[in-house]
C-alpha cells in the first residue's frame, strides 16, 4: 500500500470507531465499546507504523507526499481540496498521538468502568483522536482549520463529560470560548498568508513564500501579522499566556481525558502548527521572537503557580503548561527537532503522571486535594514507582528522557546567541521550579504518615467516600445520575491500567536514548526532510556549551529535588499536618504567595477587561437596538400588518347564509355583465 | 292553440314562483311550488319533452314535494311579514331584504337582456317538427336509448348520488342514542377488535343486550350531546 | 311560440328564486326557492334541447332533477336535525361558522 493510503487509514480507523460506538450506543454490552475504541486507535497506530516504514522507503527529498481525495471547491482562486500531507513531521506526530492514545484508551477501560457514560466516553475519545490526526495530517489550511475546530469541540465534550457538575460545564464552556478566540486567530492568519500566496495548500504555499511571495526580505508586514495571528491560535490551543486560563479548569474532565488531551496531544497542536509553518515563521523573525518570549514567560509563570497549588491535577496541569512553554520556545527559536522530541517525551511522562494521579485519586475515593493526602508509599507501590519515574523525567534527570529533550531545546536556544541568553536562563530557572513542584507533589502524597485512605488500602480495602462530593468545590453530588461511576480504579488492582502505565514508563525512561547529543540523532535525521528548507534546522552544538548545559541541567534538577526533600520530608509535619518549613517560607513571602495561589490574577484580569465590557455591551444592545428595532419594528410590525389584514378579511365571514347567497348572485351577475359587455 | 296554452302555463309558473317567495306560511309556499311544478310540466309538454314532463310530475311534484310537506308539518315555522321585518331593523339581515330584491331584479334584467337581446335571432326558426313514431324525439324510448348509450356514465353517477344522499339523509336525521354512546361502559368483546366502532346489530345498538329497554317513546329525546341553546 | 318566450319565463323564474334565497329566513323556504332556481334552469335546458333537436338537454334535465332530489333529502335531514336540537329555525340565528 502506498504511504498515503496508510495515511487515510490512520484517519479512517478512529472515525469508524467513533461511528460504531456512537450508533451502537444501546446495543454494545458491558465494556465492549471500550475495547472497540482501543482497537480502533491501535489499528490507527499500526497504520501509522505502516506509513512510517513506507515513507522511509522513499528517497529523502521525496518524503513530502500529498494525497487528495476530492476537491471541495475550486473557484475564485481558492483551491480547497480534501488532501493529506504525509511527511516525516506528520508521521512523527501521528505515531505519538496514536501510540499514546492507544495506551490511554486501555487505561480508560478500567478507569471509566461502571460509569453510565462509558460508551459515550469512548465515542468522544475516538472522535478526538480522529480530529487530532486530521489536524496533523492535513495537507492544506482548510483541513487544518477543520481539524483544529473539531479538536476544540471534542475537548469541550470531554471536559464537560460529567455534565451534571456545574463546575465541569462551566470549565467546558471556558475552554471552548478561549479556543474559539484561537480559531479566529488561525483563520485570520490563514487569510493573511493566502493573500500573498494565493493557495491554501501547504507545500505550494511554502514554496510560494520561499520564492518571494512575501518579498525577499524578512518581516514583511502581512506576513508578520499573519504569523502573529497564527501564534494566537497556537497559544489558545496550547494554553500559553494570556490564553491559558482554560487549562487548569479543564481538569474537571475525567483523568484519562486530562492525560490525553491536556497533556499529550491537543495542547501540542500549537507546537505542531509553528513547526509546520516554519517557512513562514523563518521569514518573520519578529513573530518568532514573540513566540519565544511568550513561551519563556509561560514556563516561568506556570512554574511559579505550580508551587502553590493544592489540587494534584492542577499541579500537573500547570506543569504541562510550563513544558509546552518550553516546546513553543524551542520551535520558535528554530530548535524544531528538539522541540518535537520534547513533545514526544513529554507525552510519555506527562500521560504517565496523569494516569498515576488518576490511580491515586481513585485510592482517595475521588478526593484530589494534596492537603488531604499522605503516606501512600506502602499502599500503592506501583503508582509510586510511576510517579517517581514520571517526576524524574519531568525534572530532567539523566538518563530519563526529559533530560535529553529539555536540555537540547535550551542548548539550541543558547546557541542562537544575542538576547536569547535571557530565554536560556529562564529555561533553567523553570527547570528548577519544575523539579521543586513535581517532587513537592510526590513527597506530600506518598511520604509521611499514611492518611486514613492509605491505611485502609494497606489493609486491603479501597476507600469509598460515603457522600460523593465534587472535588472542586465540595458540593454534594447526586448519585442517581450514574456518573461519575461508583467505581474507583487503582493501578494496583486493574491490569489494563498497569499495562498502559508500564508501557509509558518504559517510554519515559528509554525514549531519551534515541537522541543522545553527539551520539545518535534519530529524531533529527528523521525530521530533516520536513525542514529541508529551514535555515535554522542544524544545530551547531559547540561542545563547550553542550557540556555546560548538560551538567547544569542535571545539577539544577537534583538541586530542586533536594530542596523539595528538605522542605517536605526532612522538615516533617507539625501537629496540624502542615509543613513548618513551607509555612515559614510562605509567611516570609506572603505577597508572592498570594500572587501564585491566585494564578497571577489572570482570571480576574480577563473578567475585568473582557468579560464584563462584553456583557455590558450585550445588555446595552439587547435593551436598545434589539428591543426597539427588531422586536417592535420588524417583528411587531410584520405581525401587526398580518393581524390587521386578517381582521379586515375576517369581517367578511359573518356566518349569515344569506350574505353568502347574495355574494354568489352578485358574482353571477357580475360575470354575466362582463360577458354581455364582451358581446 | 299552443300559444294560448303557453300563456296559461306561463302565468301559472310565474304566479307559483311569486307565491313561493312571498307567502308567509311555509306550508302555503310548498303548495305554491307544487302548482308551479305542474305548470312547468305543461310547458315541458309544449316543448315536446313528454317523458321529462311525466318525470317532473311524478318525481318532483309527487315525491319530493310530499317529502317537503312532511317536513314542514313536522318543523313548521311561521314568519313575520315582510313589512314588519323591514321595519324592525333589529336583526342584521333586514337590510338584505331590500338589497336582495334589488340584486334579484338586476339579475333578471341582465338575463333578459342576454336572452332577448340581439342574439335572439339565433333561437327563432329552430325546432324539431312533429315526427310520430315509437322513438321520436321526447319519447321514453328516445330518452332511454340516450341514457343507456351516450349518457351511461352520467346515469350511473346519478344513481351513486342518490345512494349517497339516501345514506346521508338517514345519518343526519337519525335519533341520537340509537347506537351506544361513547362514554358508557364498554363491554369489550373480542369481536369488537375486528368490527369498526358504531357497527353492530340493531339490538346491540339500541341497548337490549346491555339490559336497557328499547326506546319506544319520546320523540323529543333529551338532548345529551352538547348543542346548547344559542344566546 | 319561439323559444325566446320560454327562455324569458326561465329567466324570470330563476331570478325570483334568487330573490327568495336572499330574502327569506326560514331555511325550508330557502330550499324551496333553491328548487325554483333549479326549475328555471331545467326549463331553459328543455327549451334549448328542443331548439337543437337532440335529447341532451332532456337527459340533463332529468339528472338535474335527480340532483335536486338528493339535495332536498340532505337539506331536509339537516333541518330535522336542527329542529331536534331545539335550535331556532332561522338562517339568521344559525351562524356559528363565523370568523
Amino acid at each position: 500500500m502506498s504511504t498515503t493510503t496508510y495515511g487515510w487509514l490512520v484517519l479512517a480507523f478512529p472515525l469508524l470507531g467513533t461511528l460504531i460506538t456512537a450508533f451502537g450506543y444501546r446495543v454494545l454490552p458491558g465494556r465492549t465499546a471500550g475495547w472497540i475504541g482501543t482497537a480502533a486507535i491501535f489499528l490507527a497506530f499500526l497504520a501509522a507504523l505502516g506509513a512510517l516504514i513506507s515513507l522511509q522507503g522513499h528517497a529523502s527529498e521525496h518524503r513530502q507526499i500529498v494525497s487528495s481525495l476530492w476537491s471541495y471547491a475550486s473557484t475564485v482562486g481558492i483551491d480547497a481540496q480534501m488532501s493529506i500531507l504525509v511527511d516525516p513531521l506528520s508521521v512523527f506526530m501521528i505515531l505519538v498521538v496514536s501510540g499514546v492514545s492507544t495506551l490511554i484508551h486501555l487505561y480508560s477501560i478500567s478507569y471509566m468502568d461502571k460509569d453510565r457514560g462509558f460508551v459515550r466516553y469512548f465515542s468522544y475519545l475516538n472522535f478526538f483522536v480522529f480530529s487530532m490526526l486530521l489536524l496533523v495530517l492535513a495537507g492544506n489550511f482548510l483541513l487544518l482549520i477543520v481539524g483544529w475546530a473539531f479538536v476544540g469541540a471534542a475537548s469541550y465534550l470531554l471536559i464537560s463529560f460529567w455534565y451534571r457538575r456545574t463546575t465541569a460545564t462551566k470549565a467546558g464552556i471556558k475552554a471552548f470560548v478561549i479556543n474559539v478566540v484561537g480559531d479566529v486567530g488561525l483563520v485570520l492568519g490563514t487569510y493573511f498568508v493566502f493573500k500573498h500566496t494565493h493557495t491554501l495548500d501547504f507545500l505550494k504555499s511554502f514554496h510560494a513564500a520561499e520564492t518571494g511571495a512575501f518579498g525577499h526580505g524578512t518581516n514583511e508586514g502581512d506576513l508578520v501579522a499573519g504569523c502573529i495571528l497564527l501564534l494566537v491560535g497556537a497559544f489558545a490551543k496550547s494554553a500559553q499566556i494570556p490564553l491559558h486560563t482554560w487549562l487548569p479548569d479543564a481538569m474537571e474532565g475525567p483523568t484519562p481525558v486530562s492525560s490525553l488531551i491536556h497533556a499529550a496531544t491537543m495542547v501540542t497542536a500549537g507546537v505542531y502548527l509553528i513547526a509546520r509553518m516554519h517557512p513562514l515563521f523563518e521569514r518573520a523573525p519578529a513573530a518568532q521572537d514573540v513566540g519565544a518570549v511568550v513561551g519563556a514567560a509561560t514556563l516561568l509563570v506556570a512554574g511559579t503557580i505550580g508551587l502553590a497549588q493544592t489540587d494534584i491535577k492542577r499541579v500537573i496541569a500547570y506543569s504541562t503548561m510550563s513544558q509546552i512553554g518550553y516546546m513553543i520556545m524551542g520551535v520558535s527559536v528554530g530548535a524544531y527537532a528538539a522541540g518535537l522530541f520534547h513533545l514526544m517525551t513529554h507525552a510519555f511522562f506527562k500521560a504517565l503522571l496523569f494516569m498515576a494521579a488518576g490511580s491515586l485519586i481513585g485510592a482517595m475515593g475521588g478526593e484530589q486535594s494534596l492537603q488531604k493526602m499522605g503516606g501512600f508509599r506502602k499502599a500503592m507501590p506501583f503508582t509510586y514507582a510511576c510517579f517517581i519515574i514520571g517526576g524524574l523525567a519531568l525534572s530532567g534527570i539523566p538518563p530519563f528522557s526529559g533530560f535529553f529533550s529539555k536540555d537540547e531545546i535550551l542548548l539550541v536556544t543558547g546557541e542562537r546567541g544575542g538576547w536569547h541568553w535571557i530565554l536560556y536562563v529562564a529555561g533553567y530557572i523553570g527547570a528548577f521550579l519544575t523539579a521543586i513542584y513535581t517532587f513537592r507533589m510526590i513527597f506530600r502524597a506518598f511520604h509521611g504518615e499514611p492518611v486514613e485512605q492509605a491505611r485502609e488500602l494497606e489493609g486491603g480495602h479501597l476507600y469509598h467516600a460515603e457522600v460523593p462530593t465534587n472535588p472542586a468545590n465540595g458540593e454534594v453530588e447526586d448519585t442517581d445520575v450514574g456518573f461519575p461511576g461508583p467505581n474507583h480504579a487503582i493501578a494496583e488492582r486493574a491490569l489494563p491500567m498497569r499495562i498502559a502505565m508500564g508501557l509509558l514508563a518504559l517510554g519515559a525512561v528509554g525514549a531519551g536514548l534515541i537522541q543522545i547529543p553527539k551520539v545518535d540523532f534519530v529524531v533529527d535525521d528523521f525530521l530533516r526532510p520536513s525542514f529541508a528548507t529551514s535555515k535554522l534546522y542544524e544545530p551547531h552544538t559547540k561542545t563547550g556549551l553542550l557540556v555546560v548545559g548538560l551538567t547544569l541541567g542535571t545539577l539544577i534538577g537534583l538541586a530542586g529535588i533536594a530542596l523539595a526533600y528538605r522542605i517536605w520530608i526532612v522538615g516533617g509535619r507539625d501537629a496540624e499536618g502542615r509543613f513548618p518549613v513551607a509555612v515559614k517560607i510562605r509567611e516570609r513571602t506572603r505577597p508572592l504567595y498570594e500572587l501564585f495561589v491566585n494564578k497571577w490574577y489572570f482570571d480576574e484580569a480577563i473578567d475585568l477587561l473582557i468579560v464584563r465590557p462584553m456583557a455590558a455591551a450585550g445588555a446595552f444592545a439587547r435593551d436598545t437596538f434589539e428591543r426597539v428595532f427588531v422586536d417592535e419594528t420588524i417583528v411587531g410590525g410584520t405581525t401587526g400588518i398580518v393581524r390587521a389584514g386578517s381582521a379586515a378579511v375576517r369581517a367578511a365571514q359573518s356566518g349569515f347564509v344569506r350574505y353568502y347567497a347574495a355574494l354568489l348572485v352578485l358574482g353571477v351577475a357580475g360575470v354575466g355583465f362582463y360577458f354581455l359587455l364582451q358581446a | 292553440m299552443s300559444a294560448v296554452l303557453f300563456f296559461v302555463a306561463a302565468i301559472g309558473v310565474i304566479s307559483g314562483a311569486v307565491g313561493v317567495v312571498v307567502l308567509r306560511n311555509p306550508f302555503f309556499s310548498v303548495l305554491a311550488l307544487v302548482a308551479h311544478l305542474v305548470s312547468l310540466a305543461v310547458l315541458f309538454l309544449l316543448l315536446r319533452a313528454e317523458f321529462v314532463a311525466a318525470v317532473q310530475v311524478v318525481v318532483y311534484a309527487g315525491a319530493v314535494m310530499v317529502l317537503y310537506v312532511f317536513v314542514v308539518a313536522y318543523v313548521g315555522g311561521e314568519e313575520d311579514s315582510i313589512g314588519e321585518r323591514l321595519r324592525s331593523g333589529a336583526s342584521v339581515g333586514s337590510g338584505l331584504r331590500l338589497g336582495g330584491a334589488i340584486l334579484g331584479g338586476a339579475l333578471l334584467v341582465e338575463l333578459l337582456i342576454a336572452l332577448l337581446g340581439t342574439g335572439l335571432e339565433a333561437t327563432s326558426g329552430y325546432g324539431a317538427g312533429y315526427v310520430a313514431g315509437p322513438k321520436a324525439y321526447g319519447t321514453p324510448a328516445y330518452i332511454g336509448n340516450l341514457l343507456l348509450t351516450r349518457f351511461l356514465l352520467v346515469f350511473e353517477l346519478a344513481s351513486f348520488l342518490l345512494l349517497i344522499a339516501a345514506v346521508g339523509g338517514v345519518v343526519l336525521a337519525r335519533r341520537r342514542g340509537g347506537i351506544g354512546e361513547d362514554d358508557e361502559h364498554e363491554t369489550f368483546v373480542a369481536l369488537d377488535v375486528l368490527r369498526p366502532r358504531g357497527t353492530g346489530t340493531m339490538a346491540e345498538g339500541v341497548g337490549v343486550g346491555n339490559g336497557r329497554a328499547l326506546r319506544a317513546d319520546s320523540e323529543t329525546a333529551p338532548v345529551k350531546t352538547g348543542a346548547g341553546r344559542p344566546s | 311560440m319561439s323559444i325566446a318566450w320560454y327562455l324569458a319565463v326561465s329567466a324570470i323564474v330563476f331570478s325570483l328564486g334568487a330573490v327568495g334565497v336572499m330574502t327569506r329566513r326560514n331555511p325550508l323556504v330557502v330550499l324551496l326557492c333553491l328548487e325554483l332556481m333549479l326549475n328555471g334552469g331545467n326549463l331553459a335546458l328543455i327549451a334549448f334541447s328542443r331548439m337543437w333537436g337532440n335529447g341532451d338537454g332532456q337527459i340533463l334535465a332529468i339528472v338535474v332533477m335527480t340532483v335536486a332530489a338528493c339535495e332536498v333529502c340532505i337539506g331536509l335531514g339537516m333541518i330535522v336535525a336542527i329542529y331536534r336540537r331545539q335550535l331556532p329555525i332561522d338562517v339568521d340565528e344559525l351562524r356559528e361558522l363565523q370568523g
